[in-house]
């Protein structure tokens, strides 16, 4: 699996093609614009991670380039503009997820997985499974082996989120922004009440534990080993 | 930093050499030669005036002349016409004789040119016959003096040879177009003279007010930020330009005085946890390596950095708010709808800490504003109440009063003195001295930035206990302007 990094400062650069090659996959890094946009055009990459401000070409304008081109990589947009018009701009110009600088990584590598995932192709499912878990997005219930489990209309958002990205990290920003559509994070945890409340009700008259707290990063929803 | 530059002495110095170098000050400015400009035009104005009048009453004068011996000629065409020339020489006669006053000159001459009757002993040198009207000069003895008087006349020529000249003498028009003239030259000079002082006048005077402002914008430049523009109460273009200036001046100065408090602020109150964080990682170092005692000091200061990196990012939201920036970005909102979100998110964390959580939501309740912003302003009062009021019921309500729409979260905690309402907006104030309860005392700020944003107001009340955070925004309605 191959990832693109489109960053010109050196140190950034170094570190996310370390952190992405320890979690296994192959780095390509261009250190400006043009090589950038040419890379991308030629590389056949399941996803990459671009700085905005770059020299000889920015990265919003690499956006606009690429899917001109009819190009969909999966893009996710770095930088250190952080307010919501700068994210919207940059989602507008065909950026598909957006994160600002300074970064923690593995926030980053959580999108990253989520963006590629959604890459892959999402194929129009109706009902969402993992282990004895299963979610009807039709008739928006939810079942654990078999027994109905009642959860409410935001549970069952977040429960699908969590499902949609099942075997990996979510943060807790992303939760914020994709279930929430709260682009800022709260001070008070306010996330971990609704995931213990969501283990409660799906978790807790269960032998085998579903979601897990990632220490220091957020939460997965696997299936047992 | 001062820039030298390098000064003109004062207008009010009255050596010679502060003269001199003030006329060549002077001479350089925009404002003399405006004046000299207008002198120009008013002079030649003058001028035009002056040359017209003169031509009117020295013609006037002429035409008069011409007037009277064109009734002269009339009368004695008329009498030759009755009487031949023998009626004509005695009517002649008749009128030259004695002085009547009227300056007429009359002569005829037979065909030899000897003068037959007339007030004038000869015929006058140069003179051609047949046209229409002529000047000449006539001499005259006037107490044993000759005097050369300027005359004007007609010269006839009757059948048989014999010429008939009528005249009149015009020294005294002459005499008048001349005192005329000088008259005009006096009065053009004089005008000029006043054009001259006026203008130099009107072009210091101007000089000065465009001084005034010069010397106030170097002084601000040197670091004066208060010093102002005096007014003149004239209200007159330059008091509006000195007005507008200040109304900048106060601006600039109001600017400087936020940022020098911001920055005041960040040295202050990110020093301390800078160096929190330099001590975390120091004493990590001083762990031994794979130790859990070392990554636990490392997760301290990866947990202190997120926490200068949250502060950071509220310092630039607020400033961001407070530049003016992202007003582009409203769109109609329901505030009821905000409140109702920002409550199912909290809700959970609310009752597990031990509070109740009450949302009382007015439908359908309109403002012009940025959903996130709002949003974010609740959370931070929402996280406040959590943070400070301990337990109880708290209580967010939106409802509409007098055309506004009203956004309250309030608290059974132990609400904020009223001496300190005030200053808690402020950045980085927290009330408790010790600092214990996490947080970087900017949720407020930002929260008022965020209504500033929105040109809505906030304030803060007394719940009896605890405290009413009151939002207040202009309200939105479908199809009716606000009123």
């Amino acid at each position: 699996m191959k990832i693109l990094v489109v960053e010109d400062d050196r140190e950034t650069a170094t570190y996310l093609t370390k952190g992405l090659g320890e979690s296994g996959y192959t780095v390509d890094c261009a250190s400006d614009g043009r090589e950038g946009l040419f890379l991308a055009t030629s590389g056949d990459y399941s996803a990459m991670v671009l700085d905005r401000m770059l020299p000889s070409m920015d990265g919003l304008s690499i956006l606009g380039a690429l899917r001109a081109a009819e190009i969909r990589t999966p893009a996710l947009i770095l930088s250190a503009l952080g307010s919501v018009d700068d994210r919207v701009k940059g989602l507008r110009a065909g950026g598909d997820d957006y994160l600002v600088k300074p970064f923690a990584f593995s926030e980053l590598l959580a999108r990253l997985e989520a963006l590629r995932r959604r890459g892959a192709g999402t194929t129009t499912t109706t009902k969402l499974r993992v282990a004895d878990l299963e979610l009807d997005l039709l008739t928006r219930s939810v079942k654990r082996a078999g027994k109905a489990i009642e959860v409410l209309p935001r549970e069952f958002r977040l429960l699908e989120y969590l499902m949609r990205n099942t075997g990996h990290v979510v943060t807790r920003t992303m939760l914020l922004e994709h279930v929430w559509d709260y682009h800022f994070d709260p001070q008070t945890n306010v996330i971990d009440v609704h995931i213990s409340r969501l283990r409660q009700k799906i978790d807790k008259s269960f032998d085998q534990r579903l979601l897990h707290t990632v220490r220091g990063a957020g939460y997965t929803l696997r299936a047992p080993e | 930093m001062v820039v030298e530059q390098p000064r003109l002495p004062l207008a009010h110095s009255w050596s010679p050499r502060g003269v001199l170098a003030n006329t060549r000050r002077l001479f350089r400015t925009h404002a003399f030669r405006l004046a000299a400009l207008y002198l120009v035009v008013f002079a030649a104005s003058v001028l035009g005036v002056l040359l017209f009048v003169y031509w009117t009453s020295a013609n006037f004068v002429e035409r008069q002349t011409e007037a009277t011996l064109d009734a002269e000629i009339a009368g004695l065409a008329e009498q030759y016409a009755q009487r031949g020339l023998s009626g004509l020489i005695q009517i002649v006669a008749a009128r030259s004789a004695g002085d009547r006053g009227d300056s007429m000159i009359y002569l005829v001459t037979d065909p030899d040119g000897r003068p037959l009757a007339g007030n004038i002993a000869a015929w006058p040198t140069g003179l051609a016959t047949g046209s229409a009207w002529l000047s000449f000069a006539l001499e005259k003895t006037v107490n044993g003096q000759v005097v050369i008087h300027p005359a004007r006349g007609r010269l006839f020529t009757i059948p048989g040879g014999y010429r008939l000249l009528v005249g009149r003498d015009i020294s005294d028009a002459a005499a008048f177009r001349g005192q005329v003239r000088s008259t005009l030259l006096w009065a053009g000079l004089i005008a000029l003279g006043i054009g001259l002082i006026g203008g130099t006048v009107m072009s210091r005077n101007l000089l000065r007010r465009v001084e005034q402002v010069n010397r106030t914008s170097e002084r601000v430049m040197a670091g004066n930020l208060a010093d102002r523009i005096p007014l003149h109460g004239t209200s007159d273009e330059f008091d509006q330009l000195a007005a507008n200036l200040n109304r900048m001046l106060d601006q600039i100065e109001r600017l400087m005085t936020a940022m020098r408090e911001v920055t005041d602020d960040v040295a202050h109150d990110l020093k301390t946890p800078l160096s929190r964080l330099r001590t975390r990682l120091e004493r990590a170092l001083a762990e031994p390596s794979s130790g859990r005692a070392r990554n636990d000091a490392i997760r301290g200061a990866i947990e202190e950095a997120d926490r200068l990196l949250a502060t950071f990012n509220a310092l630039l939201s607020i400033a961001e708010l407070e530049s003016g920036a992202r007003r582009d970005q409203s769109e109609p909102v329901d505030l009821s709808e905000v409140a109702r979100s920002a409550a199912e998110l909290y809700e959970p964390v609310v009752e597990e800490k031990g509070f109740v959580l009450a949302i009382g939501a007015e439908a359908d309740l309109r403002i012009c504003g940025d959903r996130h912003l709002l949003s974010q302003a609740l959370a931070n009062l929402l996280d406040n109440a959590l943070k400070y009021a301990g337990g109880g019921k708290i209580e967010i309500r939106t409802f509409g009063n007098n055309g506004r729409a009203v956004l309250e979260v309030a608290d059974r905690g132990p609400g904020i003195p009223e001496g300190d309402r005030e200053t808690v907006l402020n950045r980085f104030v927290r009330l408790e001295a010790s600092r214990t309860t996490a947080g970087n005392g900017l949720g407020l700020s930002l929260v008022r930035a965020i209504a500033r944003r929105h040109d809505g107001s906030l304030v803060l009340e007394d719940n009896n206990p605890g405290l009413r955070v009151r939002l207040e925004f202009a309200r939105l309605y479908a199809s009716a302007p606000t009123i």
